[in-house]
């Protein structure tokens, strides 16, 4: 009953947060409302005893992605009004979509027999000794090696990718080269000029 | 006890939301970035849901891999972003017709 509890609050607080993504007017608001949208969905997601995947949820996304989100909103000098134009002329596009895919999705979700499975029979109970990272490691580390590793090189990609899309260089900036500094031989720098030693006058 | 329809149900009303977001904010490069995230959280919550009530551990991997794919998505998306800011001094999404598409 608690669990249940908990869930409708959290889920509550899931939806407003959402809502405070898609509407707030200001972007800043919207990257904050969307930590609090992870930040709720992993606290959802341990209540379904999905503890590492929650763990994960809230280190890379709120940890990493959302300060990476903010860091950009904050950087860029956006005009708002001009994005926001146009705003209220869709909406009731936007409400008519949002209603129908919900009523969809329910309606599927709820038919008997829509989905094929018993939707309103909770999980079944794991041993007292369970440990849901422990069960992901067993299959992430044997059968899905390959794409673990994959998935890696995919994160490296995007980092260099990030990296070598915004470097940029700046006429006028002064840097050192480090190879030339290096590389440099006395030779270049200073000629030795041979002259006999000339008499005092 | 949570059963799978409230959480079905939960996950779709993100879903449609996020969805509502991209038809709101179609001018703004970031919120529609956002919104991706916002609708790939959606799907993970089915994958887990899933998983954790037909009793499959694979679909928690799954979610493992959307969640990298999806932190490699916004971390270009973000860097595609700020060359385009660069470029025009705008994020609006209709200031981007060099491709006259």
């Amino acid at each position: 009953m608690l669990v249940e509890i908990l869930f409708y609050i959290f889920g509550t607080i899931l939806v407003a947060a959402a809502l405070g993504v898609i509407v707030s007017r200001n972007p800043v608001y919207s990257a904050l409302s969307l930590v609090l949208c992870f930040v709720t969905s992993a606290a959802i997601w341990l209540l379904i005893e999905a503890e590492f995947l929650a763990i994960v949820l809230v280190l890379v996304y709120v940890g990493a992605v959302m300060v990476l989100f903010l860091f950009v909103v904050m950087m860029l000098d956006i005009n708002l009004d001009e994005l926001r134009e146009g705003f209220t002329r869709f909406a009731w596009l936007g409400a008519i979509v949002t209603l129908a895919v919900i009523a969809e999705i329910v309606g599927v979700v709820w038919a008997k027999g829509g989905l094929g499975v018993d939707v309103t029979k909770g999980p079944t109970d794991t041993a007292a000794d369970y440990s849901n990272t422990l069960a992901l490691g067993e299959v992430i580390y044997t059968k899905y090696a390959y794409p673990f590793e994959l998935a890696a090189m995919v994160l490296l990609v995007a980092i260099v990718a990030a990296i070598a899309l915004t470097m940029r260089k700046r006429p006028g900036h002064k840097v050192q080269d480090i190879s030339k500094q290096v590389g440099v031989r006395a030779a270049d720098r200073m000629r030795i000029v041979k002259m006999d030693a000339e008499k005092r006058s | 006890m949570i059963t799978l329809g409230q959480l079905l149900t939960l996950s779709g009303i993100l879903f449609s939301l996020s969805v509502a977001g991209i038809f709101l904010n179609r001018k703004n490069v970031i919120l529609l970035l956002m919104c991706i995230e916002l609708l790939l959280l959606a799907a993970n919550f089915n994958f887990i849901a899933f998983s954790r009530y037909l009793g499959d551990i694979h679909g928690q991997v799954f979610v493992f891999f959307v969640l990298t794919v999806a932190a490699a998505e916004s971390a270009i998306g973000l860097a595609i972003l700020v060359v385009l800011f660069r470029e025009r001094r705008s994020i609006n999404v209709e200031d981007l017709n060099t491709l006259r598409g």
